[in-house]
């Protein structure tokens, strides 16, 4: 029977549903429920079928079950293409193929399927414990593969198999992946709706965006400073800078955009790497003010730095900042008259504040002390849940309910300034962060995010004021968790009771930024810095590939000796009677493995009967020499009979 | 391997055997291949296939003198190692052997005494010595037990435990024999007559020399690997409970070193391991609770030899 449709027996149908489960459990949580209900309700089916050995479902169950699920993958995402909508079709036809398999060559396609869906969970997440999982379904995948040859085997043995097939691929892995020539970006294009998930700052601000963000424990990128940290205050990561104002929601400005800096920088500067965590807006942070441009990037003229496109990978970049700078003393009268522009019948009672310090003070620094100076005797409080706010959001903000978040703080404050005439604006981005004891890294979470204000000064340009901090110097010197009432709902690593907890965090993800440094942000320019130290000067494609040939060829001499070797310890009878079994084997009469030789020979008598003297002959000669007393005196009759033994 | 004329004689054992035991070569030549070996054998089957026919037979033509003793549940051990008894003319005592005092003992439905009559048997049977009122007393050489034992779900039997089932060398069933040789056997004369009508092809000595010979094959490296190969295999294999004994591996050795030199050839190839693992290994193995008790020696031992390849 042809092999390919000899039918599957139940251990090889255990072993290919148990392989689909494994490689399908990673995607359990990047699909829509009612596909995984779906799916589980199949393999579950399958199980069933296998127990009791029900005959495969009928093909019109199945085209059914097709139409519907098209249908329903056609409900979710208005489309049968793409990325999600792939996926869903590759797990939907894998169960159904399940249903339907009972041939050899059945288990061969499900086989692949698998291998590709393992391949499709990399579009979700490509964390460690992604890696370890989807490291297992390669593997249950090949021990199905293997038990599709023999299912005979004892499952350790199928899974040390397996195992070991992976591990003799493994040197092949590593020599692709640090010489094989890195393109920057990914290898494929990622379709569009990739990166919809992705969560971080926006681009604009309004009473409680920030405090939402600020729940999330989610790093939003590392920093790995050459030399000493810089005192807490100064860690300002500048972000979007907000300078329209519609009564309730602060947007961005449209500003020119430039490759180079819009300011003077002398003196010495802060050098520090930066890894950004893909979320989906063109921003890059750096600390204020950066005074070096990192490569593919651009500066508005709000000095906020944005990269050509939306940062939908993680992201190296190095930087330079100076904490000391100022910029903008020769600001234009545009941006100064934007930077003064209220609403004209919003909150009314903010803006009768401003215009009342006006009339007192003609300087502006006095005008800025004397907010402070209100912005603390009013007794705001802090809190990560303020009270709903109605139209004049500012106005009860500052006069009724008193309690807010840095947006509230940032906001009211630049719009009390304004009011006054003295030219401000929100910045957003994160302030702060945490070493990393482990790696020493700082990392910045998304409970980081901050607002703060900047005001233009005569003579002195745009000057960095933090209300928050003038209010809550813990939140600068401590963190959120020290500027909040006890109690309050905080980010579970925030908490200072669970610090076992934040140690394990920490080395995890000193685990982790290992990973995403070395095997996930192993870019053009990692491996030339890798190439170099391993004392490759300047290499090109050409030269990348010529070694990566040499190195496949040393590892497949290497193994092809070690297999030669292997070849050589047999015994030079065996070797011989191993060349009359291939002849045979070629004319159909393969020797079983438990076969002795007189017993083979009795067989090809029976099959062969002119063959039989010739035959038993030399079955005679082998066992002499392979399992007699002088085995030497007998080698050479054994190897003129098989020279002149032709089947 | 044999000078001529010794092996003319073991040919010849087996030709007249075959002559009276129709049907049944194979297990003639093993019942000699462990008889060649020092080894005892088991013969299991039901009543009346030819058990005790075929003890009788190789008795004679091996010139061995013969006892036979039928096991009975009211046996003692004394009625099979002997007794002493008070002599008034020396006024002492004076040992009378019991039946166990031949070449070659069969030991007849060995499962319907009790356990401690067995176990005299059986304890004789390894040390080849009997010890009784303090003195030693040597079994004569050669010394041979053919025990036969009746399935163990017949009625009233005492099974022999699996230690006791490990000293002997073989087990074997004879079966039903083919439409053929039964009606052969209707057709001919009476099979006790015929046996002991028969003369010795061998003198005991000649047969000392024989076995003598059989521990002399030679066994190659690439044989033992083989050996050990089948034993780790049991070892290791969810078919049985446990694996075969050093022990076993020893008597597996032995046999097939006999059954070698019954094919006349001066070492052991796997083959003669393969023939003789049937009779030597399987009664030692116990089944696990997968292996089906249905399946009959040779099946299981088939199972057994597939799983090893031949090195």
């Amino acid at each position: 029977m042809n092999p390919a449709k000899r039918p599957l027996d139940r251990v090889q149908s255990w072993w290919l549903l148990g392989a689909t489960t494994v490689a399908f459990l990673p995607l359990v949580t990047d699909l829509p429920l009612w596909l995984v209900a779906g799916a589980a309700a199949g393999l579950g089916l399958r199980a069933w079928q296998i127990a009791l050995r029900q005959p495969p479902l009928s093909r019109w169950v199945l085209s059914t079950a097709v139409a519907a699920g098209a249908v329903g993958i056609v409900a979710q995402y208005h489309t049968l293409f793409g990325q999600n909508p792939g996926v869903a079709s590759l797990v939907l036809l894998l169960t159904l193929k399940q249903l339907e398999s009972g041939a050899r060559r059945d288990g061969t396609a499900i086989v692949l399927l698998c291998y590709f869906l393992v391949l499709t969970s990399l579009f979700y997440s490509q964390s460690i414990p992604q890696a370890v999982a989807l490291l297992g379904a390669v593997v249950a995948t090949t021990a199905a593969l293997i038990c599709l040859a023999d299912s005979r085997l004892p499952p350790p043995r199928l899974l040390r198999l397996a195992g070991l097939m992976l591990a003799q691929a493994a040197p092949f892995l590593l020599i692709l992946f640090v010489l094989f020539p890195r393109v920057s970006g990914p290898l494929w294009g990622l379709p569009r709706d990739a990166f919809s998930a992705l969560s971080g700052l926006s681009d604009s601000m309004s009473p409680g965006s920030i405090g939402r963000l600020t729940l999330s424990d989610a790093i939003a990128f590392r920093a790995r400073f050459g030399g000493a940290l810089p005192p807490r205050d100064q860690l300002y990561w500048r972000g979007p800078v907000l300078t329209l104002f519609d009564g309730t929601t602060w947007r961005p400005a449209t500003f020119t955009m430039g490759n180079r800096l819009p300011y003077a920088v002398q003196g010495d500067s802060l050098g520090y790497e930066v890894t950004l965590e893909p979320h989906n807006k063109p921003w890059l942070f750096a600390l204020e003010l950066p005074a070096s441009l990192p490569a593919n990037s651009l500066i508005a003229s709000d000095y906020q730095l944005l990269a050509r496109e939306a940062v939908t990978q993680r992201r190296r970049y190095e930087i330079l900042s100076q904490p000391a700078l100022r910029a903008g003393a020769f600001e234009s009268r545009r941006v100064l008259a934007l930077a003064t522009t209220v609403p004209a019948r919003s909150n009314p009672r903010t803006q009768e504040l401003g215009r009342s310090w006006r009339t007192r003070h003609a300087d502006n620094d006095a005008i800025l002390r004397e907010a402070l100076a209100f912005f603390v005797g009013q007794e705001l409080a802090y809190t990560l849940e303020p009270p709903l706010l109605g139209e004049d959001s500012v106005d009860e903000f500052l006069f009724d309910t008193r309690r807010g978040f840095c947006e509230h703080f940032a906001g009211a404050f630049v719009f009390a300034m304004r009011s006054a005439g003295v030219p401000a604006r929100v910045v957003t981005g994160y302030q702060g962060g945490e070493i990393n004891p482990v790696d020493g890294d700082l990392t910045v979470r998304q409970s980081d995010a901050h607002a703060w204000a900047e005001v233009w000064l005569e003579g002195r340009g745009w000057t960095r004021v933090d209300p928050t901090a003038a209010s809550f110097p813990k939140r600068i010197e401590q963190n959120l968790a020290a500027a909040v009432p006890a109690g309050s709902p905080l980010p579970l690593l925030m908490r200072r009771e669970l610090s076992w907890l934040r140690d394990l965090r920490f080395r995890w993800e000193a685990a982790g930024n290992h990973w995403n440094q070395w095997v996930l942000g192993y870019n053009p320019q990692r491996q030339r810095d890798l190439l170099a130290r391993l004392g490759m000067r300047a290499p090109d494609w050409r030269s990348m590939t010529t070694t990566l040939a040499a190195c496949g060829a040393v590892l497949v001499c290497g193994l092809t000796l070690w297999a030669l070797n292997q070849r050589r310890r047999l015994d030079p009878g065996q070797a011989l009677w191993l060349r009359l079994t291939r002849r045979l084997a070629r004319r159909g009469l393969p020797p079983r493995r438990w076969e002795g030789p007189l017993a083979y020979a009795e067989r090809i008598a029976a099959a062969r009967p002119e063959l039989s003297a010739a035959i038993r002959e030399i079955a005679a000669s082998y066992g002499q020499v392979r399992y007699g007393v002088a085995p030497a005196a007998e080698f050479e009759r054994l190897r003129t009979r098989i020279a002149a033994f032709h089947p | 391997m044999l000078a001529p004329q010794p092996r003319q004689a073991i040919v010849q054992v087996l030709e007249e055997a075959g002559r009276i035991i129709l049907g049944k070569e194979h297990q003639l030549r093993l019942a000699v291949a462990c008889l060649l070996a020092r080894g005892h054998l088991l013969i299991e089957d039901l009543p009346g296939v030819g058990k005790t026919t075929l003890a009788h037979t190789l008795a004679r033509l091996l010139g061995l003198d013969f006892q036979r003793i039928q096991f009975t549940s009211d046996m003692l051990p004394a009625d099979i190692i002997g007794v002493s008894v008070f002599d008034r003319a020396t006024s002492g005592f004076e040992f009378h052997p019991g039946p166990i005092f031949a070449q070659m003992i069969l030991a007849d439905e060995v499962n319907r005494a009790t356990p401690k009559t067995q176990s005299a048997l059986l304890e004789a049977m390894e040390e080849r010595q009997i010890t009784a009122e303090g003195s030693t007393r040597l079994l004569p050489e050669p010394f041979f037990v053919i025990a036969t034992q009746n399935p163990s779900h017949h009625i009233g039997t005492f099974p022999l435990p699996e230690s006791q089932l490990d000293r002997f060398l073989m087990r074997i069933e004879l079966g039903y024999p083919d439409r053929a040789a039964e009606r052969a056997l209707l057709a001919g004369a009476d099979r006790r007559e015929m046996a002991a009508a028969l003369q010795p092809c061998l003198s005991g000595a000649e047969l000392l020399a024989m076995q003598h010979a059989a521990r002399a094959i030679h066994v190659a490296a690439p044989l033992i690997d083989y050996v050990q190969a089948l034993v780790l295999h049991t070892r290791s294999s969810p078919l049985w409970q446990a694996g075969l004994s050093p022990r076993a591996a020893l008597a597996l050795v032995a046999a097939a070193r006999a059954w070698a030199l019954l094919d006349n050839r001066d070492h052991v190839l796997p083959e003669d391991v393969q023939a003789v693992l049937p009779g030597v290994a399987i009664h030692r193995l116990r089944p696990s609770g997968e292996t089906s008790a249905r399946m009959n020696a040779t099946e299981v031992a088939a199972r057994l030899i597939e799983a090893v390849a031949v090195p």
